[in-house]
């Protein structure tokens, strides 16, 4: 996979991700539409398919709200790098199809902007100068889960 | 030797034994879901193509985020969740006139000690105040539960919490909680089980406990858990026919982190805009406020109430500064009507409305404004988290938020 990175820092929370006055829509389209606004309110319009999301540690922090890693998906985001994730969303991500790659030193690494690219079988990242750094490679059954799209297509297809 | 959350774990997922960092399927005894987070659950449990839930009396369907609808979609929320409850024959829905879930939940007698509970709402961690292992979880999760009603979980480390020293006075549960988390990080208890213990917590009321509890997600915790005492059985007695199983952790177990916090010379304490863990001292903020919220399922129980309403009665909010007041739910207005306390708020100029959710999430009453700085009594002050992201929301204790109130600025009782 190859792709812009666009960075953020530290303890990104979920009302950042997607602020709590959407939560009424349930559809990628609308929530993706709010997606980071209250960092960049045109955050939607740049990001393109494929791209990266890097970010410092706690990604995901606060609500439990699932629109928010629906909101990244409808953005277009093929994985989230972190230095470290929360609890909630690391399994709201896995089930809606949203990789998160928990890769330490990776904002040191890589600048806003910068194309990077991920090998998911490797466990490498590759940055923009070929600077090369590993995260811990998901296992089988997560990777068969979000090949598929998420939990409920993961088990629809396995019945 | 294990603690409370491998006990638990163990005995929902059949095991004698389970350690930290095993992964277990456990039978859950009480999901619950809102009007917020509902309407995706019962998307996803129509698309995984379940035709019954797995047990309709253990799931548990309250309304309180956007309550009474203030928009068509928030309506049409309502409208998919009552047609579910409808079809499943769900036995606990609560409607717009109940209050908040994680007040309405151990009040209505659906919590006991030694349960699992999910919840999709993060804060369903507050349950663990009565010794349940009681934790946030997705819509995908909750359609899964309500389908097969179990759930993976990895059995989580234990930070154990011991507290000492009698509080001073005004200061509260919120404060020790806002300083433990402070001192520790918004990520400082990360999948782990947070255990509340010590003199302090005993001496606690369960409506103090529950705000520690509450507040547990916020240095990234599975759950909150305080071990059942008299008062938790006096509590849940009065309230619930449920049986009920009381773990206590083993002081020597492996996977159990003790930290011990003394808060004999706490003072009251106030998270900063935009992390929870961002906390200092009252006495060194000084800073001028437009609303005041006081409410949610961190601070809108009847004590909470009476010690606002202690400071406000004869007083009157100071000029410019907008107070809510929210109880929690019907059980606490009623109370608070009782005894005069919902008088002193609006003798005072303070708003009350029927028990909600609130201006908390920012997506009903009392959304603030661009370079707006609201005073909170909730758990959460992201930016943009109660409206603009150019607003700033400050997170106190019911005690701080209405001596605030009453001189326009952010300052700890006289």
């Amino acid at each position: 996979m190859k792709g812009t990175a666009w960075k953020f820092g530290n303890d990104i929370d979920t009302d950042i991700i997607v602020p709590g006055r959407y939560l009424i829509y349930t559809d990628e389209e609308r929530l993706s539409a709010h997606c980071m606004e209250g960092l960049d309110p045109d955050f939607d319009k740049k990001c393109k398919k494929g791209d990266f999301i890097v970010a410092g540690k706690n990604f995901g922090c606060g609500s439990s709200r699932e629109h928010a890693p629906i909101a990244l998906k409808g953005v277009g985001i093929s994985a989230v790098i972190a230095e470290s994730f929360a609890r909630i969303f690391y399994r709201n991500a896995t089930n809606v199809g949203v990789p998160l790659l928990e890769a330490p030193g990776i904002t040191e690494l890589v600048e806003n902007g910068d194309e990077i690219e991920v090998d998911m079988d490797e466990g490498t990242i590759t940055a923009s100068n070929g600077e090369k750094i590993t995260f811990k490679k998901l296992p089988p059954f997560m990777l068969e889960i979000l090949e598929q799209g998420g939990l409920i297509e993961y088990l629809k297809n396995k019945r | 030797m294990a603690t409370i959350s491998e006990k638990i774990l163990a005995r929902a997922s059949g095991k004698d034994k389970v350690e930290a960092g095993d992964i277990v399927i456990a039978n859950i005894d009480i999901a619950m879901t809102h009007d917020l987070t509902g309407p995706l659950s019962v998307e996803s449990f129509e698309k995984i193509g379940a035709s019954k839930v797995w047990d309709s009396s253990k799931i548990v369907i309250p309304f309180d985020h956007q309550v009474p609808a203030d928009s068509i979609d928030s309506a049409n929320n309502h409208i998919i969740m009552r047609e579910f409850v409808k079809k499943h024959e769900i036995k606990h829905f609560y409607d717009v006139n109940a209050g908040v879930c994680h007040q309405i939940l151990p009040e209505l007698g659906h919590v006991v000690p030694g349960e699992v509970i999910v919840g999709a709402d993060s804060h369903t961690c507050t349950h663990g105040a009565l010794g349940a292992f009681s934790t946030g979880i997705g819509s995908t999760d909750m359609a899964m539960v309500f389908a097969e009603g179990n759930l993976w979980f990895k059995v989580p480390e234990t930070n154990r919490f011991n507290i000492t020293g009698n509080l001073k006075e005004n200061v509260y549960a919120k404060d020790v909680i806002l300083h433990i988390i402070g001192e520790i990080g918004a990520d400082g208890s990360t999948y782990k089980a947070c255990e509340f213990a010590g003199e302090t917590v005993s001496n606690m009321s369960v409506s103090d406990r529950m705000v520690l509890c509450n507040m547990a997600i916020e240095m990234g915790g599975k759950t909150g858990l305080v071990e059942p005492d008299k008062k938790t059985i006096e509590y849940v007695e009065s309230r619930s026919k449920k049986p009920y199983k009381i773990y206590k952790t083993d002081l020597n177990s492996s996977s159990l982190n003790i930290i011990d916090v003394d808060v004999s010379d706490l003072e009251p304490q106030v998270a900063c805009p935009h992390n929870v863990d961002n906390v200092k001292a009252v006495s060194e903020v000084d800073v001028e406020i437009d609303q005041v919220f006081l409410g949610s399922c961190t601070n809108g129980r009847l004590k909470d109430l009476r010690e606002a309403a202690k400071i406000l009665k004869g007083n009157e909010i100071a000029n410019g500064v907008r107070m809510l007041v929210i109880p929690a739910s019907r059980e606490v207005y009623r109370k608070a009507l009782a005894e005069g306390l919902i008088k002193i708020f609006i003798e005072a100029g303070a708003l009350v409305s029927a028990p909600c959710c609130g201006p908390c999430l920012g997506g009903h009453t009392g959304i603030i404004g661009p370079g707006e700085v609201s005073l909170s009594t909730s758990n959460r002050n992201f930016k943009g988290r109660q409206g603009s992201p150019d607003g700033e929301v400050y997170l106190s204790s019911a005690a701080v938020a209405a001596a605030s109130a009453i001189k326009g600025r952010i300052m700890a009782p006289e």
